[in-house]
């Protein structure tokens, strides 16, 4: 397995930072690049203990707590202010990972939502055996593909189907591999036997699984045949053979712009079947990766970014807007556009890049500089370092520092008039802030 | 409840100008097609004539100023238009027209059966009965302006939405299709500087309209801003021009994701500047209130002043991807997908472009004949399709689907394919050779669908 041996320094732990967790906090990619690339990466897909929460409490635009099993929108505070202000932030970006891939939209109860992420940070980096045999049983997911509706009598392949094509396998091809249509209906059921009651006053509740809804007559999947139930129905996806491919190359994915070498991509499949599908040796491989750091930049998930803007000012949850902005920005948690999850190769857009812009403006709103008593003699370098320490030094091209300088400049060229030279200073500082936060440096790391 | 595998449930109206570069169809895993039109550049201008921001895919070299004398150049020479109207998510064809007699029916739809005394009688077999919702669609038949294809699909039906839509767009069943079909009829008929001649309304690119050679485009939205706290006068023009400034500069950027971010920003900058104010678009009373409904009256306005759009793709009302509960939305979505056509059917004929216009409705598939334990229908085959317009003949194409016959997977055998009636549209209304676009054109019969 490749492994990047050049220097690990600021740049490069800022960048694993953004990759495999929600930026820098200020400092943070100048501790973690003392330790080494693979300590670095240790500290992240390692955690010891329970994650402390650092930072203010969320709250709702006024001031309250937030309310993220019944309020509108506070599913998302809730996720947010975790990606914020956890100190195990790898633990929260693979949560994120398993969110997109297992993508589980409105089911009609936040609690259920927010229950299944939590799922999703307990199990995110161990085995994906253990996890998928829980995402199958997760009450979300139960309703989301209905599996609640699946039973002996009347088998639904929603969740068969999806098992196979979405989470583990992949689309079958004209020759029906790696799964047939009958494969789909001997899934459905297998997974039988899962129920819930409807309550007016709770909604779904009392989630089992129930023996009489069972089909437990023979079946027969990818060949083989036997009594299989919901355990064996994730089981035999995983040792399939056409699993660890699928695996390795769509979780790569999330960390890495381009798709592996073939050299990478044997190895990665190796270490998983090794690892008994284990979690862990993959990312930590994926993270270790000359690819990583060698390689172009991935623009960064919006919500990712939001986070990141976030921590970088030590700010904490502080509006229920984040859940429209996030939205607006083209991805609203809890909320995936479909069952495939979002599509992490068009993140930017016109469309989205103004979601962005408008993230940046709802970082920095409550803190803009006042024009009354600016010092006029401010220059533009000096303008332009206040307003990147701001954002706690984030790195950025000759070129972005170049233009913004130029607008700078282009600014104390309009300031005219006496009253101007301060005022219009602030105005730039401002400014400075947003074109810091919208320009492609942020944009993708 | 669940309504897993539909895009409609992004939550479109906080989206003021929702767009999707090049990506109609949902994020591609492994084994799964690539979407036609994936990777097409995309570029944004405001199309002054129409008050909305124009998403350009395929445009070339070609500027916005060389795209605008293109559209203009092209406007007013009233060619014929086909409009494409996708149910997405498998809608359910036995719940469009019900054989309310049918005693399998009733066995198979204990649920969901229509009941004989509801529903509205089909013109031409009482046994058969129009959905409650979908009386609009009744209307139009009555009207002789429908061809109905009651079980359209084609043989070894994919089940999963994503293939089975791919084949559909792409006018084959090949996985590895990467032009749509109204592209390719677009590569013969269209030119090399009208965008608008293949437009999809609503926000992204759709697959059918990917083309290999022409441009094409999507409707965009119609505001655009970008504001900063503690911006203004003076600075916030200069702020404005440092946002093209930056994004320019990366735009050449040898990184790909700094030059996409740079792309985009860039895009953006220009975009903002190029907005003027315009008046809302006013919608007749006559439709819905739905963006569907404001999508088909957007265009039919377009039309009406000359814009040269030759195919047009929107998605329908709703989603169709009824696992259970499925009379919970069904109706809803229909009925309000059913009152837009007529309603933009209607709207053509008061603004005289009825004659030089077709609609043509489908869906990646139907549904399995037997109803699921909750009150929903699994992934089927054959489907429901219906070409709309005063120049259709006046008919149905190929048998009701048999329910005493079903396939090896117990879902409906078509009896039309999409193939075919692509080849028709193609030959007969657009005056191209069928297998100039359709691979397999030369396979199937085609039918007569234009009068």
């Amino acid at each position: 397995m490749p492994v990047y041996r050049g220097r690990f320094g600021v740049r490069q732990a800022e960048r694993l930072l953004w990759r495999a967790g929600f930026g820098p906090r200020p400092g943070q990619a100048r501790s973690l690049a003392r330790r080494g690339l693979r300590h670095a990466v240790y500290s992240l897909t390692r955690p010891h203990g329970k994650a402390r929460l650092n930072g203010p409490r969320p709250t709702d635009g006024d001031g309250n707590p937030i309310a993220p099993y019944d309020a509108w929108g506070h599913d998302v505070l809730w996720w947010l202010d975790r990606m914020v202000r956890s100190s195990q932030p790898g633990l929260e970006r693979m949560a994120l990972v398993w969110h997109d891939w297992f993508a589980t939209g409105d089911v009609g109860s936040q609690r259920f939502s927010v229950n299944q992420a939590k799922l999703f940070r307990l199990r995110g980096l161990g085995s994906f055996e253990r996890l998928l045999l829980d995402v199958t049983t997760d009450p979300a997911m139960l309703i989301w593909l209905s599996g609640i509706y699946n039973s002996k009598w009347s088998p639904n392949e929603n969740y068969g189907r999806e098992l196979m094509e979405l989470f583990t396998l992949g689309a079958s091809d004209d020759s029906d591999y790696p799964y047939s249509e009958d494969d789909v209906r001997e899934q459905a059921r297998a997974l039988t036997g899962w129920r819930a009651d409807w309550r007016d006053d709770v909604g779904y509740t009392n989630f089992r699984f129930d023996r009489s809804y069972h089909d437990a007559a023979t079946k027969s999947i990818f060949g083989r045949s036997g009594n299989f139930d919901w355990r064996d129905s994730c089981k035999l996806c995983i040792k399939h053979g056409a699993h660890a491919p699928y695996f390795v190359e769509r979780l790569w994915k999330h960390f890495i712009a381009e798709p592996p070498d073939a050299r990478t991509k044997a190895a990665l499949i190796a270490r998983y079947r090794a690892s008994g599908h284990q979690v862990r040796p993959v990312v930590e491989a994926i993270l270790m990766h000359p690819a990583l750091y060698e390689g172009p930049s991935l623009v960064k998930p919006p919500i990712v970014l939001i986070a990141g803007l976030l921590r970088a000012r030590g700010r904490g949850v502080d509006t229920d807007a984040w859940s429209w902005v996030s939205d607006l920005a083209g991805m609203r948690l809890f909320r995936p556009p479909n069952v495939s999850g979002w599509d992490e190769d068009h993140w930017l857009d016109t469309s989205t890049f103004r979601g962005r812009w408008v993230a940046a403006g709802y970082v920095t709103r409550d803190e803009e500089i006042a024009t009354d008593g600016y010092p006029a003699d401010e220059g533009p370098r000096e303008a332009v370092n206040k307003a990147l320490h701001y954002w706690a030094e984030p790195s950025i091209s000759a070129l972005t520092r170049d233009e913004l300088e130029a607008f700078a400049r282009a600014v104390e060229d309009a300031a005219t008039a006496d009253w101007q030279q301060g005022s219009y200073r602030a105005l730039r500082q401002n400014a400075l802030r947003t074109l810091i936060a919208t320009s492609p440096d942020l944009q993708a790391c | 409840m669940a309504c897993h595998c539909n895009e409609f449930s992004r939550a479109h109206l906080l989206r003021e100008a929702a767009a999707q570069a090049g990506n109609g169809l949902p994020a591609i895993e492994p084994g799964m097609p690539v979407p036609a039109g994936t990777g097409l550049n995309r570029r944004s201008f405001l199309l002054r004539s129409a008050g909305a921001v124009l998403a350009v895919y395929g445009a070339g070299r070609l500027g916005v100023d060389e795209l605008s004398a293109g559209i203009a150049r092209a406007q007013g020479a009233e060619e014929r238009v086909l409009v494409s109207v996708f149910l997405e998510g498998g809608a359910d064809a036995l719940s469009v027209l019900s054989p309310v007699t049918n005693a399998t029916y009733k066995s198979l739809r204990p649920n969901l059966a229509l009941g004989e005394g509801e529903g509205v009688e089909f013109r031409d077999d009482a046994n058969w009965h129009w959905h409650p919702s979908a009386a609009p669609l009744d209307s139009l038949h009555r009207a002789g302006k429908v061809s109905l294809f009651p079980a359209i699909g084609y043989t070894d039906p994919d089940q999963s939405h994503f293939t089975s839509r791919h084949y559909w767009e792409v006018g084959a069943l090949d996985p590895r299709g990467r032009t749509g079909w109204m592209g390719r009829l677009l590569d013969v008929i269209g030119s090399d500087d009208n965008p608008l001649q293949g437009l999809a309304l609503d926000g992204w690119l759709s697959p059918g309209l990917a083309t290999s050679s022409k441009p094409v485009a999507a409707i965009d939205g119609t505001t655009y801003d970008l504001w900063a706290p503690g911006v203004w006068g003076d600075v916030e023009a200069l702020m404005h021009d440092a946002i093209g400034a930056v994004g320019a500069g990366h735009a050449a950027s040898q990184d790909s994701g700094r030059r996409r971010a740079g792309t985009v920003a860039a895009q953006s900058a220009r975009l903002r500047e190029q907005l003027a104010s315009f008046g809302e678009l006013e919608v007749p009373a006559s439709y819905p209130d739905h963006p569907f409904g404001q999508e088909l009256a957007g265009l039919a306005a377009m039309l009406a002043v000359g814009l040269p759009i030759r195919c047009a793709a929107v998605n329908a009302a709703g989603g169709y991807d009824t696992h259970d509960s499925q009379e919970s939305s069904f109706g809803d979505d229909l009925g309000t997908t059913s009152q837009a056509l007529a309603a933009f059917q209607a709207d053509l004929e008061a603004r005289g472009l009825a004659d030089r216009v077709v609609t043509f409705v489908w869906s990646e598939f139907g549904r399995r004949p037997e109803e699921n334990g909750s009150s929903g229908t699994d992934h089927g085959a054959a489907g429901t399709g219906l070409l709309i317009g005063t120049q259709v003949v006046d008919q149905v194409v190929g048998d009701f689907a048999d329910l005493a016959n079903l396939d090896g997977d117990d879902n409906l055998r078509h009896t039309s394919d999409f193939r075919a009636v692509y080849s028709s549209l193609v030959e007969q209304w657009f005056d191209v050779d069928g297998a100039d676009v359709i691979p397999d054109s030369a396979q199937f019969t085609h039918p007569t669908l234009i009068g």
